[in-house]
């Protein structure tokens, strides 16, 4: 519990009382039993009044806790025999997307997902889970060798961003993200993409075009990060709470956007509380998903794709 | 000119010591050519050829490929009759061929082929650098070509270990042909759905990396193993620039996005039989469906 959320705070407070009490209760030998539970009655009480009523901060929060899971515990958890694969074939090994093959309830498929470090070095090495155009391009020579072997495709979704940067430019960030959009549109297999934790613009979407797209609870996808927006509509990152309240980044509103098909529960206070429960509950999700596409023709894969995507968006036409 | 040639493909080709490796007398014992410990011979090849102590990968002969990977009794081989002629009369070619065929007791630089690996049917090639530096001619490449082309009209995946110095000087612009050749056919088998893997070994170069060695599925490389397109010298000399010690290494190449692993040699068995599990579908076998749970749970 090294990472405590500024929301969070008053539930670890009072979770230390009651540690303290039950302490004073061994070592004094005095009965305290009476004032304990009503604590822990307490406690059940405000655990639930603050995650039921998360604001779309403290999603955001959730979604970028250090703790979080990632595609790789993901994939440990639901994978069988899986194989990692590294290069793009033209430049380099991108830390920021896992790719690889594996069995999934005995049925191969290809897993693609962004991977985020869950300490300094490891984001080193992951870039903070920010893809260059290696990493894209790895990702689509998979996704297409998937679709040699007649695999289902998952993704998970996990980045702030596309990685921002003069290196990035010049290998092409830009058309790398595009190529992805198009050619993903266009695989005769099921893709189910799962948001697993931020979904930041166009360098979550360049794994994103899915048949099915989930959410786990706390997750947020958008345009851009709170930050970002904030630093573009008021010239002020400092109002990223206020822009992620007004932006509608969370699975509710992308789900009320008619963007999403579920969203996955998470335990409570988040996926990095019980990482088996959550796999579990993406589990559930995930097969559910396989089965609905299992019979689908090529043609009749693209068609759905297509309507859904074409779909997406509001205006009025006079 | 041509002695320049000449040079320049032993320089990208491979070293002394590695023509000689795996040559040593039939004593009891070898020695490690990086570390120099000794062993006994029947220890180092129960290792697969891998050093105990540092874990250099030494040369690996095709038969003994062969055998350490095939279920026992399963392999057959293809095209051995495919003899190598002097095209472009070059003096002493075939002599040197014959050379070779004596001393390595292989008929070209390449062993084609099927077989099964834990059950899993597939077509092979393993090209051994002993012979004439592992160099393509119009056999190596009609062989492969050959394989890859089986391959395809059994509908079974298409697995490649190569060891080549390049493309054979001897045999000129027909050489050079092979690597269209080859990877013509590659094209052809992965259009319908064929599955190849390439597994670069020390030294992988010239125009075998610039075809076939490149065009797997997945292309991987055991580990130290030299691969690349120019030799080092040829390279610091044009560009007068020092190159990094790691230059042209499968370290250097992963690093580069060039290769999708590294494999250790003991664990290339066993990667190979997971994947060729994995990969038993293809988009023509439409008729299975995308995902089932009636195979039954694992667990
Ligand atoms: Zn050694």
């Amino acid at each position: 519990m090294k990472h405590i959320l500024e929301f969070e705070k008053p539930i670890y407070h009072l979770r230390e009382k009651i540690n303290e009490l039950r302490k004073i209760s061994m070592e004094s030998n005095i009965n305290l039993q009476e004032e304990i539970k009503t604590l822990e009655k307490r406690l059940a009480r405000l655990e639930k009044d603050i995650y039921s009523n998360l604001t779309p901060w403290n999603r955001v929060q959730i979604a970028r806790h250090q703790e979080r899971p990632t595609t790789l515990d993901y994939i440990h958890l639901l994978i069988d025999d899986f194989v990692e694969f590294h290069g793009d074939r033209y430049y380099g090994d991108d830390g920021a997307i896992v790719a690889g093959v594996g069995f999934y309830h005995n049925n191969p498929v290809t897993v693609i997902g962004h991977q985020r470090g869950k300490n300094t070095k490891e984001n080193i090495a992951r870039n903070f889970g920010m893809p260059h155009p290696e990493g894209y391009r790895k990702a689509i020579r998979h996704m297409k060798l998937s679709e040699k072997f007649r695999r289902p495709i998952i993704t998970f979704i996990d980045t702030k961003g596309a990685e921002p940067g003069k290196e990035a430019e010049e290998r092409g960030q830009s058309e790398a993200i595009a190529y992805n959009l198009k050619e993903m549109s266009g695989l005769k297999v099921p893709i189910i993409s799962i948001v697993i934790g931020e979904g930041g613009s166009g360098g979550a979407l360049a794994l994103g075009i899915g048949d099915h797209i989930h959410m786990l609870e706390n997750a947020t996808y958008s345009v851009i990060s709170p930050e970002g927006a904030a630093s573009i509509l008021w010239k002020d990152a400092s109002l990223a709470e206020k822009a992620a309240e007004s932006m509608r980044i969370t699975a509710q509103d992308l789900k009320e956007l008619g963007i999403i098909d579920e969203i996955i529960p998470e335990p409570l206070g988040g996926a990095h509380r019980n990482v088996e429960e959550q796999a579990k509950n993406i589990d559930q999700v995930l097969v559910k998903s396989l089965l609905h596409f299992a019979n689908f023709t090529p043609e009749q894969l693209l068609e759905q794709r297509w309507e859904k995507y074409k779909n997406i968006g509001k205006y009025l036409e006079l | 000119m041509l002695k320049k040639i000449f040079s320049r493909d032993r320089q990208k080709g491979m070293s002394e010591e590695w023509q000689t490796n795996d040559n040593v007398p039939a004593g009891l014992m070898t020695k490690c050519e990086r570390c120099n410990e000794i062993y006994y011979r029947k220890e180092m090849e129960k290792n697969l050829f891998v050093c105990p102590n540092c874990d250099y990968h030494h040369h690996m002969r095709a038969w003994k490929r062969i055998n350490s990977l095939f279920d026992e009794g399963s392999f057959e081989e293809w095209d051995a009759n495919l003899e190598t002629t002097n095209p472009l009369n070059f003096p002493d070619y075939l002599e040197k061929v014959k050379k070779d065929q004596e001393k390595t007791k292989l008929k070209e630089a390449v062993v084609t082929g099927k077989g099964t690996i834990e059950g899993y049917e597939t077509a092979f090639a393993v090209m051994d650098s002993r012979f004439r530096m592992g160099s393509m001619g119009s056999v190596v490449g009609e062989k492969i070509a050959r394989a890859i082309e089986r391959a395809r009209e059994l509908n079974i995946p298409f697995i490649i270990f190569t060891a080549s110095g390049g493309a054979r000087m001897q045999e000129g612009v027909l050489s050079l042909m092979q690597m269209a050749k080859t990877s013509m056919a590659i094209k052809r088998f992965s259009d319908e759905g064929g599955f190849m893997i390439s597994i670069m070994t020390h030294p992988t170069t010239g125009g075998v990396t610039a075809s076939f060695a490149s065009l797997g599925d997945y292309n991987f490389a055991e580990p130290g193993a030299l691969i690349g397109f120019a030799g080092r010298r040829v390279i610091e000399q044009t560009t007068r620039e020092k190159l990094p010690k790691d230059f042209q290494t499968a370290e250097f190449l992963l690093k580069h996005g060039q290769l999708d692993r590294i494999v250790h040699r003991h664990d290339i068995k066993p990667l190979l039989v997971n994947l060729l599990k994995m990969h038993q579908r293809t988009f023509t076998s439409e008729q299975t469906p995308f995902f089932s749970l009636e195979g039954g749970e694992q667990d």
